[in-house]
C-alpha cells in the first residue's frame, strides 16, 4: 500500500505545500505528466493486488523485479542484443526511407514507380512475412535488421513523400521568383518545409522499427529482450516478464521523445518560441 | 482627368503612348486546358512607374503578372524585360506574394535576405543589405522575430523589404495588401508611395480595389474577364504632393473611382 499512502499525501499536505503545488501545477506541464502516469502505476498496482490473474504482477513487483535484472546485468546484455538490429535497422530505413520519400516527392515518374510497392507493404501484414526471412536469411542479426526495416520502411517512405508532396507551392514558387537553383530549393525550402511531416514519418517509422525487433526476437530465435520475455514467461516468472516488456515500451518512448525534443529544438527553432 | 474613351469597343491600345518601356509583354495569350485566361495582351510598362492591373476576379490579372515574372509559362506571346525576351524568372525582376511567402523557420533577418542567400552573396553583406531595408519598411527592433510573431501588415512589409534587397528594376506586386486589415491597408498605400518615389524603380501591382489602384497608380490597365483582355487604359494624374487625405476627398480622385466603377460593373453580378 506504499503507492496509496504516497498519494495520500500528495492530495493532504499543509496548507503552503499545496499552494506551492497548486501554483506549480498551473505552470509545469511536467506536474500532469507524472500525475498521468501516477494514475497508470497505481491502477496497474491495485490489478495485481486483486488479482485480475495470478499471471499478472502488481507494478511494485515489476519493479522489484525490473531493479534485480538490472543489477545482475541480464537486462543490460539484453538490451544490447535488441538495439543491434533495431539500431541498424531504424537507421537504414531512416536514411533510406527519407531519401526514397522525397525522390518520390520531387518526381512523378518516381511516385509511380515506387509508391505501389511500399502501398502494398505498408497494408501487408509483416508478421506474416516475418517467419519467411528466416527461410532465406537464417536466425541471424540479418533476418532482424530486416525485420526491422521492413516494418519501419514503408511508413517513413510514405510519410516523407506526402510532406514534400504538402510544402507550400508559394514558398517554391518564391525560391523560383528570386533564381534558386534546383538544389537550394530542395535543401533550402522543401526539406525544412516538409521537415515537420518528415520527423512525424520517422517517429511512426521507428515505433514501428520497435514493433519489427519484438517480432523478430519473439518469431525467429529468441535473443535479447524476446529472450527474457520467452524465458520469465516459460518458469512462470511474471514480475520478471512483465519487466521485460515494460522496459523496451520505456525505450521505445524515451526514444520518441528524444526525436521530438531534436525536431523541434534542432530542426525548426521557431516552434520553442510559440 | 483622363483622355481615354470609356466603352472597350472604342479603347485602342496603340493610342497609349509609353516613354521607355522597361517590361513589354506582346501578344501573350494562356489557356489552361480548355480555359482561355488570357487572349492577345498587349501591353508597355514604363520605367519608374507604377501601372495596376485592375479587373474583376477571373480577368487573369494575377496569371499575368506571374507570367512577367517567369512563374508562369504562357501558351504563346512574349515577354520583353529591358529589351531582351525572357523565358523564366531573372534578376531585374522581384516578386511580392499575395500570401507572402515567408520562411516559417526563418528570421524576419535571414527572410530578408533570402534572395541574396541563394544568389551566393556573403552573411556579412548580406545582413548589412537586409538590414537597411528592414530599417526602410518600418520593422527595426524585429530582425530576429519570427514571421508567426508578427501580424499580418509585418509580415507584408518583410515580403516588400525581401523583394527591395536583390535591388531589381522591376517590381511585380501581387494583390500584396489584400491579407491586411484596412487601417493598415491604407498606411500601407502611403508608405508604397514613398518607396516608389525613393526608389526610382518600377512597380507593377495587381489588385481587385479600385480606390487602392486610382490612390496608388501612376497608370491603370483594365482587364475585363474571360478571356482576360485590356480594356481600357487610364492614367488617374493624381496630384500626389498633397495631403493623403485631401486627396481621397478630391473631386478628381473620385471622378475616376467612379468612371473606373462604371467600366466594371457591367461584370459584377
Amino acid at each position: 500500500m506504499s503507492v496509496m499512502s504516497q498519494d495520500v499525501k500528495v492530495v493532504a499536505p499543509a496548507a503552503t505545500t499545496r499552494q506551492a503545488l497548486r501554483l506549480f501545477a498551473e505552470r509545469r506541464r511536467s506536474f500532469w505528466v507524472v500525475l498521468s502516469l501516477l494514475v497508470l502505476f497505481t491502477a496497474w498496482e491495485i490489478a495485481g493486488r486483486v488479482p485480475i490473474s495470478f499471471a499478472f504482477p502488481t507494478f511494485l513487483d515489476t519493479l522489484a523485479a525490473l531493479a534485480e535484472m538490472v543489477a545482475d546485468g541480464s537486462m543490460v546484455r539484453a538490451f544490447f542484443l535488441t538495439l543491434q538490429p533495431l539500431v541498424l535497422g531504424v537507421a537504414i530505413s531512416a536514411l533510406l526511407g527519407i531519401a526514397l520519400g522525397i525522390v518520390m516527392g520531387l518526381s512523378d515518374r518516381m511516385e509511380w514507380l515506387l509508391a505501389p510497392v511500399f502501398i502494398v507493404l505498408q497494408a501487408a501484414p509483416m508478421a506474416a512475412l516475418v517467419p519467411l526471412v528466416t527461410f532465406v536469411y537464417g536466425i541471424g542479426l540479418v533476418a532482424k535488421t530486416l525485420a526491422v526495416i521492413m516494418l519501419a520502411l514503408p511508413v517513413i517512405v510514405l510519410n516523407s513523400y506526402k510532406a514534400v508532396r504538402h510544402v507550400n507551392p508559394s514558398l517554391v514558387d518564391m525560391c523560383r521568383s528570386f533564381q534558386g537553383t534546383r538544389r537550394q530549393q530542395i535543401f533550402k525550402i522543401i526539406i525544412p518545409d516538409a521537415a515537420p511531416v518528415l520527423f512525424a514519418g520517422l517517429r511512426l517509422g521507428v515505433a514501428a522499427g520497435f514493433i519489427g525487433v519484438m517480432l523478430a526476437e519473439l518469431l525467429i530465435t529468441p535473443t535479447g529482450i524476446g529472450d527474457l520475455i520467452t524465458y520469465h514467461r516459460s518458469v512462470a516468472n511474471y514480475a520478471h516478464m512483465y519487466a521485460a516488456v515494460a522496459s523496451i515500451i520505456a525505450a521505445s518512448t524515451v526514444t520518441l521523445a528524444v526525436l521530438q525534443w531534436f525536431e523541434t529544438n534542432v530542426m525548426r527553432p521557431e516552434k520553442r518560441r510559440s | 482627368m483622363n483622355a481615354t474613351a470609356l466603352a472597350a469597343d472604342e479603347f485602342d491600345p496603340a493610342s497609349v503612348v509609353t516613354r521607355d518601356p522597361v517590361v513589354r509583354v506582346e501578344g501573350i495569350c494562356k489557356h489552361y486546358g480548355s480555359v482561355e485566361a488570357l487572349r492577345g495582351i498587349d501591353l508597355q510598362f514604363e520605367r519608374g512607374k507604377l501601372t495596376t492591373l485592375l479587373g474583376p476576379s477571373g480577368c487573369g490579372k494575377t496569371t499575368l503578372l506571374k507570367i512577367i515574372a517567369g512563374l508562369v509559362p504562357a501558351t504563346s506571346g512574349r515577354i520583353i524585360v529591358n529589351g531582351r525576351a525572357v523565358t523564366g524568372p531573372g534578376p531585374e525582376r522581384a516578386f511580392v506574394f499575395q500570401d507572402f511567402a515567408l520562411m516559417p523557420w526563418a528570421t524576419v533577418l535571414r527572410n530578408v535576405g533570402f534572395g541574396l542567400e541563394l544568389k551566393g552573396v556573403p552573411a556579412d553583406e548580406r545582413n548589412r543589405i537586409a538590414r537597411s531595408y528592414i530599417g526602410e519598411v518600418g520593422l527595426q527592433g524585429f530582425e530576429d522575430k519570427y514571421p508567426h510573431e508578427l501580424s499580418g501588415g509585418m509580415r507584408q512589409r518583410v515580403g516588400i523589404a525581401r523583394a527591395f534587397a536583390v535591388n531589381a528594376d522591376v517590381l511585380l506586386l501581387d494583390e500584396p495588401f489584400s491579407a491586411v486589415d484596412e487601417q493598415n491597408r491604407r498606411k500601407f498605400q502611403e508608405d508604397l508611395l514613398r518607396l516608389v518615389e525613393m526608389e526610382r524603380k518600377t512597380f507593377i501591382f495587381v489588385t481587385h480595389s479600385i480606390e487602392e489602384a486610382v490612390y496608388v497608380s501612376d497608370r491603370i490597365v483594365l482587364l475585363s474577364p474571360r478571356p482576360g483582355r485590356v480594356s481600357n487604359i487610364i492614367d488617374p494624374r493624381i496630384d500626389r504632393t498633397a495631403d493623403p487625405d485631401d486627396i481621397r476627398r478630391d473631386p478628381g480622385y473620385l471622378d475616376v473611382v467612379e468612371e473606373i466603377w462604371q467600366g466594371l460593373r457591367h461584370y459584377a453580378e
